[in-house]
């Protein structure tokens, strides 16, 4: 008797896959955030926001802790508010006229809307870092100089000189241009420009350093140096990321958020986010079952 | 997750990867399968031939097992898998191992069916051999069916399973023992045919082992060196 591997697969097992779930479905039947949206004693922390676009909402009842030294990604599928909640944390949706934010939003408990807290001292507070490079027409020094100038940061000369030099030792730039502080901002490689953006945020000593798509625009090694350079930074500040790359948000962060259609489906621990998510959703677009 | 939809990504060349690695994994628990039942039929019925189609066959199952490995590999480098996607390769890699195990247990049975062909005298061990051979099919089986319906239940019930096998299999060791005692002669045929209860009882082993990954691959639970307390009162 000769047993073959089609005798075997003449006699299959019978293989029931299961039933195709409707993701809008699953959507609508969400009402609250699936895992632990607060971290005990969290740098920001935000509570029922709602975001409108004039008469169209972007952002649904959004409540997310940013804890401290912690790297948290924000992931979703293209228009899913990710970076208008993001934006939302050092209120730059202010510049937008038809913008209108509800709901709270605290720094160290300080409410972002209150009276005492001015917006541009926020944003030194919270500094972004933008998917494009943008290096101001400016040279190198005087790119990362600009914020501490403002601020009136630095007493003098040397001062100034420590901050630009620190800031771009801990923006991971400072062997490439040490030389060349004159060059100006635009000279560098794309990878450089982001790091000097990223050293002229840090220049005026933030707390948290929002990102939103930092490395989108750039090639593997860049985006490699950046990522190493947020493993660093996180040990200093608390960093939310935005980005579209899964890998990216899995390699860098602890917290991973995911985001769909303005509502924010789950946070959790990244570890857990990829390998077991709870949320059907979440677990339909890490896995690219749809975008 | 309860519904792992493995066929339903945007990208219908990575439905295609996987749906062949998981058919590639039935087939070899099938061929798996029908080895272990011939090479018991080959035991219990001291039909040589058949033990050593068997003992010869182990090669096809060695490499179907180097090919999933394989194709599991060039998924992990390219696709770069996330949650239902990651953990089922990580339970393909690992299951496909038991089967492997399991294919080298049935080549010793029919190996040493061969050897015991003429061992005519001793009919009693043939009835335990059967019944301790049949506890284990049936668990193989099940573990198998198990893991093409992802169906956790039937996994932790299949797993608990062994219990009965060690049981079966602890008997037969004290029944082989004592005539080992009483007819030394029979030392060599006594000694094969332990090995066969112990290599019937690794058979166990293994698909309890399958059953433990099928439950990771769907709830993402790694419940390997759990009691069956532990796993009744989270799943059952």
């Amino acid at each position: 008797m000769s047993v073959t591997a089609d005798d075997i697969l003449t006699q299959p097992r019978h293989v029931e896959l299961p039933v195709k779930d409707d993701a809008r479905d699953a959507f609508e039947r969400l009402t609250e955030t699936v895992g632990t949206v607060t971290v005990a004693d969290p740098k920001m922390r935000t509570e029922h926001v709602d975001v409108f676009y004039g008469e169209k909402q972007a952002i649904f009842d959004v409540s997310l802790d940013i804890g401290n030294n912690e790297v948290i990604a924000m992931i979703g599928p293209s228009g899913c508010g990710k970076s208008t909640f993001l934006r939302c944390l050092n209120r730059m949706n202010d510049t937008i006229p038809t913008c209108r934010v509800t709901g709270s939003m605290s720094l160290d408990g300080e409410d972002l809307y209150g009276a005492e807290l001015d917006p541009v001292l926020l944003r030194a507070r919270v500094g972004m870092v933008f998917q494009k490079p943008n290096p101001f027409a400016k040279s190198i020094y005087d790119n990362v100089a600009y914020g501490p100038r403002i601020h009136g940061l630095a007493a003098n000369r040397a001062e100034l000189d420590d901050i630009v030099v620190d800031s771009l030792k801990k923006a991971g730039l400072y062997d490439e241009v040490k030389d060349r502080l004159d060059a100006p901002g635009t000279s560098l490689s794309g990878g450089q420009q982001q790091r000097l953006c990223i050293a002229r945020s840090i220049a005026v000593s933030p707390e948290v350093i929002l990102m939103d798509e930092p490395c989108s625009a750039l090639d593997p090694i860049a985006t490699a140096r950046i990522e190493e350079l947020i493993s660093e930074l996180s040990q200093n500040y608390a960093i939310a990321i935005v980005t579209h790359s899964m890998q990216q948000a899995a390699r860098v962060s602890q917290r991973t958020a995911y985001f769909h259609l303005g509502k924010l489906v789950e946070v959790g621990d990244t570890k857990q986010v990829f390998t077991n998510p709870t949320h059907e959703l979440t677990e339909n677009y890490i896995t690219g079952r749809f975008g | 997750m309860d519904k792992l939809h493995l066929d339903q990504h945007i990208s219908h060349q990575f439905n295609l990867e996987l749906e062949e690695i998981r058919n590639k994994v039935l087939k070899m628990g099938g061929m798996v399968e029908q080895q272990v039942a011939n090479g018991l039929t080959a035991l219990l019925e001291g039909d040589g031939d058949l033990g050593s189609q068997v003992a010869q066959s182990d090669f096809e199952v060695n490499a179907l097992e180097v090919e999933i490995d394989e194709e599991c590999t060039q998924v992990l480098a390219r696709r770069q898998p996330a949650a239902s996607d990651l953990r089922l390769i990580v339970t393909v890699i690992k299951v496909i191992t038991d089967l492997e195990r399991i294919g080298d247990e049935a080549e010793k049975l029919g190996r040493f069916s061969v050897d015991l062909v003429s061992a005519e005298d001793l009919p009693s061990y043939r009835k335990d051999l059967r019944h301790l051979g049949e506890l284990v099919r049936s668990m193989l089986g099940d573990a198998l069916d198990a893991f093409a319906r992802l169906d956790v239940d039937a996994a932790i019930r299949t797993a608990q399973r062994d219990d009965d096998v060690n049981r079966e299999y602890e008997t037969l060791e004290r029944l082989l023992a004592t005539h080992l005692v009483e007819d030394p002669r029979q030392v060599s045929k006594l000694f094969k045919i332990t090995w066969c209860a112990r290599a019937l009882e690794r058979i166990g082993d293994h698909s309890v082992n399958i059953c433990e990954y099928v439950v990771y691959l769907v709830k993402g639970k790694d419940i390997r060196h759990t009691s069956f307390d532990q796993i009744r009162s989270e799943f059952l």
